[in-house]
């Protein structure tokens, strides 16, 4: 026969004070997992929204990154006549691409970051659709103007509607501030790529790698066979979105791992916690527990009425972490990309699904924390336990 | 220690509750050594930074290049005292995972401004005659299982791409721990023979030493002077202010780790300190009765200070012992992700000092409530 609940609630509400210490315990750690877990999330839905999956990314084969790339003029007039394409009235939805990296001052501590500036086709919106220009207006083809990602205009000095910056020795004037829905592009500068290439004393006709619009994300495998099987080409072809996806994996081990560690360290910390209350608990309530055995209550009953306790402390404590970390939800922070050696700006991702984790997390310490004590209550010579006091 | 005997008789009297309340101050201490030595493995670069040497890059961004034939016209500045010049090569071992960093390097001058990383001299003699000859620092030699003798292909995707083929002359250690030892460096001289036409004679940054650090300013000033207005301009900054630029953009991460870390870890000490008062707060009676025999209120809060202490002390020691032995082998297991994991004897002595401070704290707080309590109030309780 089960104990009823509402005992497990009561005594958890007499003893507060030592319920309070495995709640903090179990509460800290789970808040801990989550946001550790959401920023590695934040990170790589940043880079993954950067793809999108109608798109394509051909490089030179064998690059890791664009940055390492090489396509030549003669190259992409190949590609742009390659099946599986999609076209508008003005030709290939293809643009290419040059991309290279700034030093800008941060608004937030003073000293240089390095932004990243792509240079890019004047159609470049017609390929990466979700990218809209929200204030001002897009560059205009052959002359030194930028639109900036809102991110960067954001988060470096300088970068904001008509103002006119230096770099790369040449003089560029902001024209617009696009906004690419929270990708990774947001925190991008853009501009035409001849002119890119031209400034920065480039080859004028080596691109470093070109992005196509497919007519439709079932065409990748024609481009792709197209392309690669070509004897005038040397490219690899990568859909856009594992592309930006195989970035994001370095970082995110990196805060896994780094998480992983913490929260495990703390996890045993609030495993002991829990053990403690517990096993205070049973301690305490010796006669209680007694009677109820001599009242007619098994055992088992006694056992999975103070497993559900712990259980019911881990709960509150999962439950109060959840809580604690939800602000974080959407805070932007910015880091190094390795792969690009430029700095992008991510928000924290709490999802349902990190805050389901979080709880169940708990609850697996509530269980390990709760076990022992419970056999030990269980245990316990009734005899003895109602003589003891 | 008189009472030594019944200090002990006390904190053995629960021995389960004893062992959590140890363990919980020894994982909270364990976290706060972990957490100090990634700080200091992410804030790195800046003290590993020598104070006389100053970093030369393309004005335009770290990743254009600048011509070598700037080197005759920077040592000619007063003040330089030797100088060598980097590319960075970009390569992985075997697969994109194995990065590391390789330079391309002057081998004349590279000893005479990194002199604290130390190669024998056999085996840098070795490397001088060895065209195809590398040097690698002794972390990442361990990385890879890679011994001097070894033939080491290391796949690029520049300059022309395909595997470049090294031979291992040496190891180098750097003089302190702090020191980078993940470096890969080969010839200059092999790097330029196998590069495309359009690229040679292009460096990527360079590294000079001064005769004296206070020469700095002056000396930086006078070279990006001479290249002014040149195709390609350079900026030049101490190593420290170079170093600490680059770890700034890391930026955030490390500190919401940290932030993370200090809320926890102080909610872990609060977590373990109520634990210990409410230990205390269980014996009121007892303690009631300790006065009623006549103890003095001081003697009653030594008790209990001295208890929280040993437990604190015992729990302190533990986690920073364990944080000792587990801090290197996490530091070998996280090669190639982190950089070296150092545990710094001020971190263990701070350690030390804060669960001091916390059994003091958590020891006080009961304490003084038992050393004020009316014995009369206290016994009717029971």
């Amino acid at each position: 026969m089960a104990i009823p609940l509402i005992y497990n609630v009561r005594s958890v509400r007499a003893r507060w004070t030592s319920t309070i210490v495995a709640v903090l315990g179990i509460a800290g750690t789970v808040g801990v997992f989550i946001a550790m877990l959401s920023l590695a999330h934040g990170f790589k839905a940043t880079l993954v929204a950067s793809g999108s999956p109608g798109n394509a990314l051909v490089m030179r084969a064998g690059s890791p990154s664009e940055m390492m790339g090489g396509v030549t003029l003669e190259s992409i007039k190949v590609i742009a006549d390659a099946p599986g394409i999609a076209r508008d009235a003005n030709g290939p939805l293809l643009t290419q691409e040059v991309v290279g990296v700034i030093p800008v001052p941060l608004i937030s501590t003073g000293t240089d970051a390095n932004v990243q500036v792509r240079g890019v086709s004047p159609n470049v919106l017609e390929i990466r659709k979700f990218a809209k220009v929200v204030q001002g207006r897009m560059f205009a083809p052959g002359v030194s103007e930028l639109i900036v990602g809102k991110n960067a205009s954001k988060t470096y000095r300088g970068l904001t509607l008509g103002n006119v910056v230096d770099f790369a020795g040449g003089r560029w004037t902001v024209v617009g501030v696009f906004d690419a829905g929270g990708s990774a592009f947001d925190s991008e500068v853009w501009c035409d790529s001849h002119i890119l290439n031209e400034i920065m004393k480039r080859p004028a006709n080596i691109f470093q790698s070109v992005t196509v619009h497919l007519q439709s994300p079932d065409s990748f495998q024609t481009l792709k066979d197209s392309l690669t099987t070509d004897p005038r080409l040397n490219v690899d072809v990568i859909r856009e979105i594992d592309y930006y996806a195989k970035q994001s994996t370095t970082m995110t081990k990196l805060i896994t791992v780094l998480g992983g560690l913490v929260a495990g360290i703390m996890a045993i910390g609030a495993v002991f916690g829990a053990l403690n209350t517990m096993y205070s608990a049973v301690s305490e309530r010796g006669r209680e527990i007694a009677t109820m055995r001599a009242v007619g209550f098994g055992g088992s009953s006694v056992v999975f009425s103070f497993l559900l306790e712990a259980l019911l402390i881990a709960f509150i404590g999962g439950l109060l972490g959840c809580l604690a970390v939800l602000p974080l939800n959407g805070l932007t922070t910015s880091t190094m990309n390795f792969q690009t050696f430029s700095n992008l700006a991510f928000a924290f991702k709490i999802t349902p699904v990190l805050l389901m984790e979080g709880v169940i997390f708990a609850l697996v310490m509530g269980a390990v924390g709760g076990l022992l004590p419970a056999v030990r209550a269980a245990a316990m010579p009734v005899a003895t336990a109602l003589r003891s006091l | 220690m008189k009472y030594s005997r019944l200090i002990f008789a006390n904190l053995l009297r629960k021995k389960v509750r004893l062992i959590l309340t140890i363990g919980s101050f020894a994982v909270a201490l364990f976290l706060f050594a972990f957490l100090a030595v990634v700080k200091d493995a992410f804030g790195r670069g800046a003290d590993v930074a020598g104070a006389d040497r100053l970093v030369i890059i393309n004005r335009t961004s770290i990743i254009n290049t600048i011509p070598l034939s700037y080197r005759d016209k920077i040592l000619r500045i007063p003040g330089v005292k030797a100088i060598t010049h980097n590319n960075w090569f970009g390569g992985v071992y075997k697969d994109e995972k194995n990065f590391f960093p390789q330079f391309v390097i002057d081998p004349e001058a590279q000893r005479k401004v990194f002199p604290e990383l130390i190669v024998p001299d056999d085996q840098w003699n070795a490397f001088l005659k060895d065209r195809q000859g590398a040097i690698v620092g002794a972390r990442t030699a361990q990385r890879f299982g890679w011994k001097i003798g070894d033939r080491i292909p290391i796949k690029t995707t520049l300059y022309g791409g395909g595997a470049w083929e090294f031979n291992l002359d040496g190891i180098y250690h750097g003089k302190r721990p702090q020191d980078d030892e993940t470096q890969f460096w080969f010839q200059w001289d092999y790097f330029e023979e196998k590069i495309p036409e359009g690229v040679k004679g292009q460096i990527g940054w360079y590294v000079l030493r001064l005769d004296s650090p206070d020469d700095a300013v002056r000396v930086a000033k006078a070279i990006d002077g001479e290249f002014a207005n040149s195709p390609s301009e350079t900026k030049t900054q101490t190593e420290s202010a170079f170093a600490a630029n680059w770890v700034k953009q890391f930026g955030n991460i490390s500190f919401l780790i940290l932030s993370i870390g200090v809320i926890v870890f102080f909610t872990l000490l609060l977590v373990t300190g109520n634990t210990m008062a409410i230990s205390v707060r269980e014996r009121t009676s007892e303690l009631a009765v300790f006065k009623a025999i006549g103890y003095s209120d001081r003697a009653i809060l030594f008790f209990v200070l001295a208890e929280s202490l040993v437990i604190a002390l015992i729990g302190g020691v533990l986690g920073l012992g364990l944080a000792m032995l587990a801090i290197p082998a996490l530091g070998k297991a996280l090669n190639g992700l982190l950089p070296a994991l150092i545990l710094a004897p001020a971190v263990l002595a701070l350690g030390l000092v804060v669960a001091v401070a916390v059994g003091i704290v958590s020891g006080l707080l009961p304490g003084i409530s038992a050393m004020r309590m009316r014995v009369v109030n206290a016994l009717r309780r029971v």
